[in-house]
């Protein structure tokens, strides 16, 4: 086999999350009264835009989890594969990955950003700035060439991404065309002027603007470092592309590995009452009534402990990293658990008096029976709110804990530790700008993408924001005409 | 009302012994003393003479429960639940592993996390409350809508870049203040003015997009529609009807969150080297120092039970519909 496939245990509970979604696509679909909060989803228009922007987001991520090990350089009788496991991403990636420059360099520099002494052909040394070994490579002087040549790629690549887009559109169009039923050239006046269900013309004109970025950076990080590089010469484009998968695993898993508790507690205390309910209660009182941030720093701590002293568990470091990170997910799904916890508990308290309970405990349903087949379709649209609302806090949460010490491992990439190196790049002169700004740059895309998103759906699922904002319209419509 | 106080302090134990139980479970069973002095003590190879030299000088060289050669009574106490956990009921923490008195260095601490934490929380409220109900004021126009979006911007920044960019614009570029750093008098207002206005900008995102949502939802109640029908202007109506009204799910987000202020912010006032409680957890977090951190864990449970007895309270003092039985 060329490569062996390694299934890091965040890659597999992705899968697992992927294989969920796709279930609870599925089950969706054939339900009208299920698809209608979803419908409500796609019409918004920032909803759709934030959607856009997530899944680019999630497309990296995704390729970032695809993980295997390469065969050395060898013979191939025996052949030998690395220790390191490396990703789809990763092998796209190859050029940001493996051209590491010494040290600092700013964005799209020829130079590197410290004096050395250099050693001229003649056998003279002088201090200056040294040549990048990659970035400008192909220029001959740099100082009059690079802008021309910067130039000159970013506006072929503007070119292909606006060729692509119109490629992009064009398939759209024809597909939203056969569905209606209707002429190509109609249908791309009508989705112009707006004329669609699902806000089609914002969607292309988000995934034109993201192509705008995305190809003049992709062209350009062939011979440059678009962002630059940190201070042992790693790209930092290429950092900030894998901190998404960190913040992705932190803000799904830590819900997906919450959820089965939050549910089961939830819905008994608030079906049984009694001393199951006291029981339950008293339980994520007591979790709860722990600041975050110091039962986390305690867990942490103690699993440093364990990881120290069982090593032998923990064959490379990646897998060593991905552990932590798996814990990390856990420990934060403990302390949010509770507020899902008891959302659900008061949710269950109010359904199970409801007659068609009543009606299915006098047919002699079993309680097990009640709580899956018709409490629990019942909360899901809080758990969804949760869910999605939940997401962008734990991103955010990630960089401050990692600044703490008890976030994710100093070797796992993440905006954490990105910022958490940089952050004493400012006090050097002059400053060292460009890893805290992509790092903050990135992670501000995804949270507000998130932000936007869990706004749309909370909009469309939640009963009380749907009343309430209906009030509004009609009495505003009601001033209007007055 | 003083009996279901009191109903509720006594409440409050059993969560404090679970409290105490998690945490002992979390730093003597997942891991025995041993594995905490050999992770101290920092080396692979470490004698075992020097691991119960260790052991000894922190107290950790005794049974975790039951001591069983021990005599009477102190068959329990002299075990290491009795003297790390139990002993903290008695707010009696022990030294830290690096042998200074915890209660003191908290005692000392505290004031300086305050100098940070009240002006940003009394800030903070002032100024969200205060956009918040302005923005209500132009509902549905393009000002909510924007406002709105800044909101979300706003609270879609990470916190620490409030504070890198804050340190960078205003003390090294504009030298007004400086970096970091804490002092008593005069000169603490130099010192904490930066964190105060960085913790407030931080906040007003989240927080006026929070209290916005409070006020539209009492606007479209039936007692709004009256008080207009009355003919009282909107100022009014918002500043005297709705406000008050919306003084319960205000007052459920904020009074918890009081007693709180007194573990400071980790972030903030480590960036800002203030010498308080939350630079020390980071401290003790960095240095691994335990005994610290359980007793903060101790104290920030402390803290949030009192901050949800108050919250009842509290309810009585703005509702008078709620009694508390």
């Amino acid at each position: 086999m060329p490569f062996i496939p390694v299934i890091l245990w965040t890659d597999a509970l992705i899968y697992l999350l992927l294989a969920l979604i796709a279930l609870f696509v599925w089950y969706v679909r054939g339900r009208p009264h299920l698809v209608a909060p979803w419908r409500r989803v796609a019409q918004s228009k920032s909803g759709m835009v934030a959607a856009t922007v997530l899944a680019a987001y999630l497309l990296v991520g995704l390729l970032d989890s695809v993980h295997f090990r390469l065969p050395l350089e060898g013979n191939a009788a025996e052949r030998a594969y690395s220790v390191e496991a490396l990703s789809v991403f990763d092998v796209l990636a190859k050029p940001l990955r493996t051209r590491v420059e010494k040290t600092y360099s700013a964005p799209l520099a020829a130079y590197l950003f410290a004096k050395e002494t250099i050693e001229l052909p003649d056998g003279r040394e002088i201090r200056d700035y040294p040549r990048l070994k990659y970035g400008a490579a192909n220029l001959r002087d740099p100082g009059k060439e690079r802008v021309e040549d910067i130039t000159r790629r970013v506006l072929y690549s503007l070119f292909l991404a606006a060729l692509a887009w119109l490629v992009v559109a064009a398939a759209l169009v024809w597909l939203v065309a056969k569905r209606r039923r209707r002429v190509f050239s109609e249908t791309a006046r009508a989705l112009w002027r707006g004329e669609s269900e699902i806000p089609w013309i914002a969607i292309l004109v988000t995934l034109g603007i993201l192509m705008l970025f995305a190809f003049p950076v992709s062209a350009l990080s062939m011979n440059y470092h678009v962002f630059g590089t940190d201070k042992v010469g790693q790209d930092v484009l290429y950092l900030a592309l894998k901190s998404i998968r960190t913040g992705l695993i932190i803000g799904t898993l830590t819900t997906l590995v919450m959820l089965p508790f939050a549910l089961a507690m939830g819905i008994m205390a608030g079906y049984f009452r009694g001393w199951v309910d006291d029981g339950i209660q008293y339980f994520y009182t007591t979790l709860s009534s722990i600041p975050d941030v110091l039962l986390i720093a305690a867990a942490v701590l103690m699993m440093q402990v364990f990881m120290d002293t069982h090593p032998q568990l923990f064959p490379t470091i990646t897998e060593r990293a991905d552990f932590r990170l798996l814990f990390l997910c856990i420990i934060l799904g403990v302390t949010s658990w509770t507020s899902l916890c008891r959302l659900l508990r008061g949710e269950a308290l109010k359904l199970r008096e409801l007659e068609y309970i009543q009606a299915a405990h006098a047919f002699g349903v079993s309680h097990l029976r009640i709580m899956i087949r018709h409490i629990l379709p019942n909360v899901m649209h809080i758990v969804l709110i949760t869910v999605v609302l939940s997401f962008s806090g734990l991103v955010l949460a990630e960089a401050v804990l990692t600044y703490v010490g008890v976030g994710v491992d100093p070797s796992m990439i993440s905006f954490g530790t990105m910022i958490n190196s940089a952050r004493l790049e400012m006090a050097r002169e002059p400053i060292v700008w460009w890893s805290l700004l992509a790092a903050f740059l990135f992670m501000f895309m995804l949270v507000l993408a998130a932000n936007l998103f869990a706004d749309a759906v909370r909009d469309a699922f939640d009963p009380r924001v749907r009343i309430a904002t209906k009030l509004i319209t009609v009495e505003e419509t009601k001033n209007a005409k007055a | 009302m003083i009996s279901y106080i009191i109903r509720r302090i006594a409440y409050a134990i059993p969560i404090l012994i679970g409290v105490n139980i998690i945490t002992f479970a979390l730093f003597f069973v997942v891991n025995t003393p041993d594995d905490i002095a050999r992770m101290q003590l920092g080396a692979k190879r470490v004698t075992p003479e020097a691991i119960s030299k260790w052991k000894q000088d922190h107290g950790y060289d005794r049974p975790l429960l039951f001591n069983a050669s021990a005599e009477g009574a102190s068959k329990l106490s002299d075990t290491i639940f009795y003297r790390k956990s139990v002993k903290m009921f008695a707010f009696d923490f022990g030294p830290a592993d690096d042998g200074r008195d915890i209660a003191y260095e908290i005692k000392t601490r505290i004031g300086p996390s305050l100098a940070i934490a009240v002006p940003v929380f009394l800030i903070g409220l002032l100024v969200e409350i205060t956009f918040a109900l302005l923005i209500a004021l132009f509902r549905a126009t393009y000002i909510d809508f924007w406002s709105v979006v800044l909101c979300v911007a706003m609270m879609s920044i990470s916190g620490l870049f409030y504070i890198i960019s804050g340190q960078y614009v205003v003390s090294k570029l504009w030298n007004l203040v400086p970096i970091s750093g804490f002092d008593f008098g005069l000169d603490t207002f130099k010192f904490v003015i930066l964190p105060v206005m960085v913790g407030v900008i931080a906040g007003i995102g989240s927080g006026t997009r929070w209290y916005r949502t409070i006020f539209l939802e009492e606007i479209n109640k039936d007692y709004v529609r009256t008080a207009r029908a009355k003919g009282l202007s909107e100022i009014r109506v918002l500043f005297k009807h709705v406000l008050k009204n919306a003084m319960i799910p205000i007052l459920t987000g904020v009074v918890v969150v009081i007693p709180l202020l007194f573990l400071g912010s980790l972030i903030t006032e480590s960036f800002f080297g203030i010498p308080g409680l939350g630079s020390y957890t980071i401290d003790a977090i960095s240095s691994q120092d335990f005994a610290v951190v359980r007793a903060m864990v101790f104290i920030g449970s402390v803290f949030y039970i009192i901050g949800l007895i108050l919250t009842d309270i509290s309810y009585t003092m703005v509702d008078p519909r709620v009694r508390l039985e």
